[in-house]
């Protein structure tokens, strides 16, 4: 167990979501539709339909996790998932929509501003499973299109049989000293929608911003492609340092003993909040409602937080004892509405300065 | 006979040869195979994003830095993989072919059977095995010598390591051309060389090296294009080392926003390069195409390496080990470990990646969805090139040439451009095959037919032709001889070509990877969106999976079509 991580275990716990209360600005009452609770009918429904496709970003095995609770729950409904990087399901579905493809009945990204972008082609069907009127405000569309289904952090990592604590970095300005040259893992924000978030908020943090990337570039960075990666990539030994990478994937894995360690950088820590919504031309749309419910529900948030180690925006859920509450972290925040207008920007920055 | 003979000619007035409109619709099809997608890849690279004509694209990805340096680092890379293939493949390919090493058979069997591993999971296999850090054998040399953690040998992630692993995967090309040319050599050439008084390095400079030439360059040639044209490999090794190569820079201009007329445009350049080596390999070959006169001449005799004989043998077993006995140990160790660098203890061994993905249904579609497509492109593929050659074959038949180059033709497209091209033409009415499993067949059948065509081709010119025309003269239409005469006095090379199609559809990636869809996930795709998210241990499983059961279906064809070439043999003695 890393040091830095059990240290913290002791603090008292507090909730997401009570965090949020405190950060939402703005208090606007949802106009959306009303919460719609799981019934009978629907139920029903759903299970004459049979199948539910969902796409996800969601680390495959966490989001594998998720489908057979649901099926258990739900006998004669399978669920079939469809894993990869946000951005490329975002390219998938932007393709399939293109080809009159309807395929996908649920969507989940970890880059928001997809739905926001699905949202105004008009592909999204308004539906709010009754949890989500619990959710704060800010982590929840007005509209009712889509939600905050979980929410991680962006975190530097590091392995702890090559580096002592003592050595390990403590911020993001540590990361450029000479010492880490060739030692760092990153991954992509053109493939994984939790880099893309994180790269926009430390393209707007203060002291950091794109100069302090451009410098990042010129320390010789192993470039992998998903977000979940990085972690697995300590976990190896392959690099001894990580410069972004999902939280949730370092919490499970230092949950099976690989030596591996978190660390909040001084700065700040990219919070990147996903969403999820269900498509107006789902091919099974009441499976789709009934999942989608599923996905918000306090079981399907505690089994995201309890065995995918997310943060959940669900008042419900009991946070797990041995991870820092984020309200003991600082963090850096998005707007996925300001965020969309800048992805253009950031794949031709980042390319070119890393190249790929 | 008196019975016989009106009867015959009656048939033959009754019944229309189909042949005739059976082979305006293959030329139809195989035009809409090759041409359509073509087409639509021209005319999206000279068009702009609405719809109007522009040489903008060519401007752009000639003098963009991040599209011309992918352009010239690939083919550097493609010419160093041609030579290092070239270098390992000669003389393995010659003490195969006509030396007396020990084990020759085998290590011609084990080579051959290396083409099956698909080029990307050798790449991932290389990775677990000399990534910098948490590479096997990284870790070996650190422990064997000593040294600190990020003291290294090998280092995958680079220009160098992406060579090497391509050349792994192309080498055996190379090798089967030279082995099959080295044995064509008759005996009676080099015996005259030494009564001359040539030694044996004059006659191996001055007669098998040139005889070998034309099949050297032709070899050479084709891993230089494997190597320019190949997605797998570059996408799993040169992105981590933070530099593109041309087809995932094309791949990248798919990623949101699209920009399929950039992806066209560098994608034309890739097959103007491809058709222009090819016109030059022909040219090149038909200066130096020694051809072999005479009847039959004495079976060349193994030339004794005396005590060379095991130092060869340790020559083979060190490419072998590089391109399958490495690798394989690699997948085998990190299929029972949850991290793939731990060391394989009792203590660390786990079935867990075997339970996961065999439990996991997407891998259960996956597989059904790459079987089911690899047999019906081997079958649809093997019979269209039967139909092709044999009506080619028939000489004097008007259009039959024109059917047989329009076969071959696709050999010039690399497998990223029709997927690019099939992306265009398929994607919009009135034929919407984009998501469905038929766009893959047809990209199957495509890339396979030239070789397919020319395998079934060869087979055909071997054939006496009198067995045909006695069936014709009895008043059989040329369909008829075809399925009742010919097809079964070719069965072993239809069920060489029918394996040939099926492999090289479980092995495909570079137009797969545009092409599928979440409803039509191959294996190969499978494979791939786990290595962006770093599942080794799980990859391993699915990869030797996929090759036991590829094995498997091979094995059961030859097995089933081994019992009627039994009974072809015996029309043939009759």
């Amino acid at each position: 167990m890393p040091r830095f991580v059990r240290s913290f275990a002791a603090l008292p716990v507090i909730t997401a979501s009570m965090l949020f209360a405190s950060l939402m600005t703005g208090n606007a009452i949802a106009a959306g539709p009303a919460p719609s609770p799981v019934t009978p009918a629907l139920v029903s429904a759903a299970v004459k339909e049979g199948t539910v496709t969902f796409y996800t970003s969601i680390d495959l095995q966490v989001a594998q996790d998720l489908a057979t609770a649901f099926q258990n729950k739900y006998p004669g409904i399978t669920v079939q998932v469809e894993r990869s990087g946000a951005e490329r399901i975002y390219q998938r579905i932007t393709e399939e929509y293109g080809s009159n493809i309807h395929n996908v009945d649920v969507v989940d990204s970890s880059d928001a501003a997809n739905l926001v972008d699905y949202k105004q082609r008009n592909w999204l069907a308004a539906y709010v499973p009754a949890d989500v009127g619990k959710w704060p405000a800010r982590q929840r569309d007005p509209d009712g299109f889509f939600a905050a289904d979980r929410a991680t952090l962006s975190v530097i990592g590091y392995n702890t049989q090559l580096i002592q604590p003592a050595d390990a970095p403590k911020s993001y300005a540590d990361l450029l000293a000479p010492k880490w040259k060739g030692k760092i893992v990153k991954a992509h924000p053109a493939y994984s929608g939790n880099i893309m978030t994180a790269t926009y908020e430390i393209s707007k943090a203060p002291g950091l911003g794109w100069a302090y990337m451009q410098k990042l570039a010129q320390q010789g960075i192993m470039q992998v492609q998903s977000s979940t990666e990085p972690p697995k990539k300590l976990a190896l030994g392959e690099r001894p340092v990580m410069f972004d990478g999902n939280e949730y994937n370092a919490l499970m894995l230092i949950d099976t003993q690989a030596p591996i360690a978190i660390v909040y950088p001084t700065e700040g820590t990219p919070l990147v909040s996903g969403a999820a919504g269900l498509m107006k031309d789902a091919p099974h749309p009441n499976a789709a409602r009934l999942f989608d419910s599923y996905l918000f529900s306090a079981e399907g948030q505690q089994l995201l937080v309890t065995t995918g180690e997310l943060r959940s925006f669900n008042p419900g859920v009991t946070e797990p004892a041995n991870r820092v509450p984020l309200s003991k972290i600082k963090v850096f925040t998005a707007d996925p509405a300001e965020q969309i207008k800048a992805v253009d920007d950031i794949k031709q920055k980042y390319a070119e300065y890393f190249g790929t | 006979m008196n019975t016989v003979m009106p009867a015959a000619s009656a048939a033959r007035r009754r019944h229309f040869d189909l042949s005739v409109p059976v082979l305006g619709a293959l030329g139809l099809l195989l035009c809409g195979l090759v041409l359509l997608p073509l087409g639509w890849l021209a005319y999206y690279a000279f068009t702009d994003k609405d719809g109007g004509f522009t040489l903008a694209n060519f401007v752009r990805i000639f003098t963009d830095p991040t599209f011309v340096e992918p352009f010239l680092r690939t083919s550097a890379i493609a010419v160093a993989v041609a030579l290092a293939s070239v270098v390992v493949a000669a003389p393995l390919a010659w003490l195969v072919a006509r030396t007396d090493m020990p084990f020759r058979r085998w290590v011609r069997v084990m080579v051959t059977a290396s083409f099956v591993t698909p080029p990307f999971l050798g790449a991932i296999a290389w990775e677990i095995l000399a990534a910098p850090n948490a590479g096997m054998l990284n870790q070996l040399y650190q422990r064997l010598f000593a040294r600190g953690p990020y003291d290294n040998l090998f280092d995958i992630y680079s220009e160098a390591g992406l060579v090497f692993v391509m050349t792994c995967y192309a080498f055996p090309y190379v090798f089967v051309l030279l082995a099959n040319a080295i044995e064509r050599i008759p005996g009676d050439l080099e015996d005259a060389s030494s009564i001359l008084g040539g030694g044996r390095w004059t006659t191996l400079r001055r007669v098998v090296f040139p005889m070998t030439l034309p099949a050297l360059l032709a070899g050479a040639l084709i891993a230089f294009l494997q190597a320019m044209t190949q997605f797998g490999a570059p996408a799993i090794l040169a992105l981590p080392a933070g530099f593109h190569v041309i087809t995932t820079k094309i791949w990248s201009l798919f990623q949101y926003p699209p920009q399929p007329q950039l992806a066209a445009a560098a994608a034309l350049p890739l097959l103007l390069v491809t058709v222009l080596l090819l016109q030059a390999q022909r040219r090149l070959l038909g200066r130096r195409g020694y051809t072999v006169t005479g009847g039959k001449s004495g079976m060349a005799r193994p030339l004794s390496l005396g005590k060379w004989r095991w130092p060869a043998l340790a020559l083979a077993l060190v490419v072998m080990t590089m391109t399958i006995l490495l690798p394989y140990a690699a997948l085998i160790k990190a299929s029972f470990l949850r991290t793939a660098s731990d060391p394989l203890t009792w203590e660390k061994f786990t079935l867990y990646n075997y339970q996961w993905i065999y439990s996991f249904p997407e891998s259960r579609t996956a597989f059904f969805n790459s079987f089911s497509i690899g047999l019906m492109s081997a079958t649809c593929g093997a019979a269209l090139s039967l139909v092709v050659a044999s009506l080619a074959a028939q000489r004097g038949f008007f259009g039959a040439r024109a059917l047989g180059v329009l076969a071959t033709s696709p050999v010039a497209i690399p497998g990223i451009v029709l997927g690019v091209g099939l992306f265009l033409s398929y994607t919009r009415p009135p034929l919407v095959l984009y998501g469905t499993p038929w766009i893959l067949l047809l990209a199957f059948v495509t890339i396979e037919l030239p070789a397919a065509y020319q395998q079934l081709e060869a087979a055909l010119l071997g054939l006496h032709p009198e067995l045909e025309e006695a069936s014709r003269i009895l008043g059989a239409g040329r369909l008829r001889v075809l399925i009742q005469i010919t097809a079964p006095l070719i069965a072993t090379s239809v069920v060489a070509t029918w394996c040939f199609i099926f492999i090289g559809a479980i092995r495909e990636l570079s137009a797969t990877i545009m092409l599928t869809t979440a409803k039509t996930k191959l294996v190969s795709i499978l494979i791939y969106d786990l290595n962006e998210s770093g599942d080794l241990g799980l990859i391993a499983v699915l990869g030797l999976t996929l090759l036991a059961v590829t094995f498997a279906v091979v094995g059961f064809v030859n097995r089933v079509a081994g019992l009627r070439q039994g009974s072809a043999r015996a029309v043939r003695n009759y």
